[in-house]
């Protein structure tokens, strides 16, 4: 810019219009280059966001989809009556005979260490010898009797057979030797292993063993948290933005909670988290990692972003709705609770819904009321100690196991598709059903 | 289960309390509810709400208060065989005795001797003292119930302006609901303060904030090493500003530029699609970024710095290429350009906001001069928009200091002191998580320590929200 600006301011002397005309141009067509090039920077700026997200999305999916896919393994099991001491049938070693029934089928024998049948132990799901106990307990006349049973193989075999364990690896640097593989070949050739859609993702809880981990417990969870959020959250957001749009006088007292309101949006959560262990866990005795006490601190959480939305809904709603109806004779608060506020109601429930769906995804405060604890099964109920999909995530993540970070992104993978409906749910609303005046 | 069933009869007598109120209302009416100040329905429901609202408050403030007061009740009196145990024994011994009496699980503590007929007289006791906090509830409820409904009644009549007083019943609601907001503020403040008070009795605020070593271990007996712990907070404010750093280098400029073009050159088209693609970039959760920067990212950047490192080695940048093949998978980095890429929707989409509120007519001033598209954002628009610009900056930069899960899961747990982006640094956040999740006793400093940090941490994250806030009320052009 400094330099086309001298070159033009010393041209006209010397050389006439020409010169002139020609600084102009390169002027010019530096700023066109200079144009060019902001542009280009913007264009850049958005295809960095954007391959970011297909990253992102794109490597979760790459992880997760592998955990849709599990397979499963039947055998017939002889429950040699020598072998099950009918007086004390949980301390019998079911893993023991089934791993004998596998044997059987792999035509192979055990040596006297029992390092064969210890091998083949590592390739089926321990689920097979809790199907064999569960089985016993409800008919004890089925000892002595040969029953087929389908479980899970265990999540090396598992992975090995989605080709995530490969053969070409060096034999020290996988969980599975040579053998163990050639057997897995052997089982899928005659058709005892088959692959198949993994239902028990979803319908079994968090379990020690990956190939016996799924999300049920941690979606219950997660709902269960919901309800109490939103039974919360929405119905006091909402009072509170009607009373500080429509009814509070503007003084100095209605000033403080509006600035309060604001920054409360604004603080990190984990301090919320904070909030939550000392005031319901350690003041108040609430059960830790229940979802009751997750619900009450999310719907803190949610409060402010409620009350925010509800008060820009309600605002959208032109005033002369408001003088008809005081017009015609309707007190103030008729005239809110029976035209303005179903007026705005559309807006009201997308921020609402936004909002739940933001706390759905929260982790961090949960982390602080002690929900990192290991929950096997389905939550009882809204006191009984519980676990949520995020924290779900957080702690597969942790875990040491290659099988449950497939599970992990599989889980991630349920949390979106969550996410994603409240999202869609959300804007469908304001879609349909939001009026411009 | 049995306040559940008192709320059911409450319910079932308020909406007798209704019938009874409107029908004594359309009887002194005569009928004709036009002889009437407010409508029939206003009547019955100021009857119900006097019999239903005390009560139901009631009982509510029973259920949550309720086992505060027995506990205290119950420990009121302590028998010597108790009081000769440790503190924490003698919370194990009460808790216990509550849970057997409720029918709970208590801890695995044995109890012998004394201590046993102690807790199975403290047992009894708190069976007794629950009934008795129980049913006294109920009573004062029915009663609390039956009184409201007996001066409700009465006062129902031709001339009473009932819908003016259930209005002032829905007042006293909504602001209610409105203090809320402020008892959630206070409760941070107060709750964040006490515990840190508690922290600052055994260590002193100016070594916590200006000491340079970390270490919270508390060792479990007196006489092993290190049993005092050092709580020097330096390290973590480093590591969370580096962090910080990283991230806003990341963010700041790919947002900023991401809404200008998405608000000054894009197509109608283009931004309608870019929008919320951003948005859904907005919404992944947190923890979805840590689990990609701690299995995608770090791995990535691990392999990436160790090829580099490779080639060094032996050259004349030896040392270099020796530390580059050292580089772990938790680093700074990792954390702060994941958590830059969450922060860019955030920064994109305050910015579009500020950059659209920006008035046509100073464009098209800027355009009638013959300024092209970049000189006019450069010199117009950007200028206009600045306090915008960095209040959103601001905010971003808070967001980036209180983020949890990322950090978490990214950055690891060492508290050095150090501004190499490939090192591994801990964060503030990051250690209120390790020392409040597992095991804890909530009086030692350790625990105590997460409470001081907090509180760090919010009048951080305020400050920064407030100066935005003065930075857009002060500096804001008014262009109307």
């Amino acid at each position: 810019m400094t330099d086309a600006a001298i070159t033009a301011g010393a041209a006209p002397h010397g050389q006439g219009p020409r010169a002139t005309l020609s600084a102009a141009e390169a002027r010019l067509k530096k700023r066109y280059r200079s144009e060019m090039w902001f542009k280009a920077q913007g264009i850049a700026a958005i295809v960095v966001a954007m391959i970011f997200l297909v990253v992102l999305v794109g490597r979760i999916v790459a992880q997760g989809y592998t955990t849709f896919e599990t397979h499963s393994i039947s055998v017939p099991v002889y429950l040699n009556p020598d072998r099950i001491d009918r007086t004390a049938l949980d301390g019998v070693n079911y893993d023991y005979i089934v791993a004998e029934a596998v044997m059987k089928k792999l035509n192979i024998q055990d040596d006297d260490l029992g390092t064969t049948s210890g091998k083949v132990m590592d390739l089926v799901s321990r689920d097979l010898g809790f199907q064999l106990l569960d089985k016993i307990k409800a008919d004890p006349s089925v000892i002595g009797k040969t029953i087929e049973v389908t479980g899970p193989v265990k999540a090396d075999a598992d992975l090995y057979y989605k080709g995530e364990i490969k053969r070409a690896t060096a034999e020290e640097d996988r969980k599975l030797d040579n053998q163990q593989l050639g057997w897995l070949d052997q089982l899928e050739k005659s058709g005892t292993v088959k692959g198949g859609f993994n239902f028990g993702f979803f319908t079994k809880s968090d379990s020690t063993e990956p190939e016996q981990a799924g999300v049920l417990g941690a979606v219950v969870g997660s709902a269960l948290m919901l309800i109490i959020t939103a039974m919360i959250a929405v119905p006091v957001g909402v009072m509170a933005a009607v009373y500080l749009e429509e009814f509070a006088p503007k003084n100095r007292w209605t000033d403080v909670i509006e600035v309060n309101i604001n920054n409360l949006a604004a603080v990190p959560s984990i301090v919320y988290g904070l909030l939550g262990l000392a005031l319901f866990i350690n003041w108040l005795h609430v059960p830790r990692s229940s979802p009751l006490v997750g619900g009450l601190v999310l719907a803190l959480m949610a409060l402010p972003t409620v009350i925010i939305a509800t008060r820009s809904a309600l605002k959208a709603v032109p005033p002369s709705i408001r003088e008809a109806a005081l017009g015609v004779g309707a007190s103030r608060a008729q005239t809110v609770f029976h035209h303005v506020l179903p007026l705005a109601m559309p807006g009201v429930m997308t921020g609402a819904i936004l909002s739940l769906a933001h706390a759905l995804g929260e982790t961090a405060p949960l982390l602080m009321i002690g929900m990192v604890s290991f929950v096997p099964g389905v939550p009882e109920g809204f006191t009984g100690a519980s676990t949520v999909l995020p924290v779900q995530v957080f702690i597969w993540e942790n875990a040491s196991e290659r099988a449950f970070h497939e599970r992990t992104a599989a889980a991630i993978l349920v949390l979106l598709i969550f996410m994603i409906v409240m999202n869609a749910a959300a804007v469908i609303l304001r879609r349909r059903f939001e009026r411009r005046w | 289960m049995l306040t559940w069933l008192s709320l059911l009869f409450l319910a079932l007598f308020a909406l007798a309390a209704f019938l009874l109120g409107r029908g004594r209302a359309l009887k002194a009416a005569g009928g004709a509810s036009v002889r009437l100040h407010s409508l029939p329905n206003y009547y019955g429901a100021y009857a119900a709400l006097w019999a239903g609202a005390p009560a139901a408050l009631l009982l509510l403030l029973g259920a949550v208060f309720g086992g505060r007061l027995e506990e205290a009740v119950l420990q009121a009196e302590r028998p010597a065989a108790v009081s000769a145990l440790t503190p924490d024994r003698q919370d194990v011994f009460f808790s216990d005795a509550r849970a057997i009496a409720a029918k709970e699980a208590p801890s695995e503590v044995v109890y012998e001797g004394e201590l046993k007929t102690a807790l199975d007289a403290k047992v009894a006791e708190s069976r007794k003292i629950t009934a008795i906090v129980r049913y006294s509830t109920i009573g004062l409820a029915s009663l609390v119930a039956l009184i409201g409904v007996l001066l409700a009644l009465p006062r129902v009549g031709l001339e009473f302006r009932a819908r003016n007083r259930v209005e002032g019943w829905i007042n006293g609601l909504l602001i209610a609901c409105s203090v809320a907001a402020v008892l959630t503020t206070l409760g941070i403040v107060l709750s964040l303060v006490w515990e840190s008070w508690r922290f600052f009795q055994s260590v002193n605020p100016l070594s916590f904030l200006f000491g340079t070593e970390w270490s919270p271990q508390i060792a479990m007996r007196a006489d092993q090493v290190a049993s005092s712990g050092a709580f020097g907070a330096v390290p973590l404010f480093a590591g969370t500003f580096l962090i910080m750093l990283i991230a806003m280098l990341v963010a700041a400029p790919v947002g900023l530029y991401s809404a200008i073009y998405l608000s000054e050159y894009a197509s109608r088209g283009l931004r309608s699609t870019i929008k919320p693609l951003l948005e859904i970039l907005a919404g992944v959760p947190t923890v979805v970024y840590g689990f990609f920067a701690a299995l995608t990212v770090g791995p990535l950047f691990r392999a990436g710095f160790n090829a580099i490192g490779a080639v060094l080695i032996g050259g004349p940048l030896d040392g270099v290429g020796q530390y580059l093949m050292e580089v772990q998978n938790q680093m700074a980095l990792v954390a702060g350009v994941v958590m830059g890429i969450m922060l860019i929707p955030f920064v994109s989409s305050l910015s579009d906001d500020i950059i659209n509120a920006v008035p046509q007519s100073l464009r098209d001033g800027s355009y009638a001069m013959g300024a092209t598209k970049s000189e006019t954002v450069k010199r117009v628009i950007l200028p206009a928009a600045l306090p915008g610009i960095m209040a959103a900056m601001l905010l971003a930069v808070s967001r980036a200091v209180g983020e949890t899960m990322i950090v978490t899961m990214a950055a690891g747990l060492q508290a050095k002191l150090t501004v190499n982006p490939l090192d591994t640094v801990t964060t503030v956040t990051v250690q209120i998580v390790t020392l409040l999740t597992g095991d804890q006793e909530f009086d030692s400093p350790k625990t105590l320590s997460a409470f001081g940090l907090g509180l760090t941490l919010f009048v951080v994250t305020l400050a920064l929200n407030i100066i935005a806030l003065r930075i857009v009320q002060k500096y804001r052009e008014q262009y109307d």
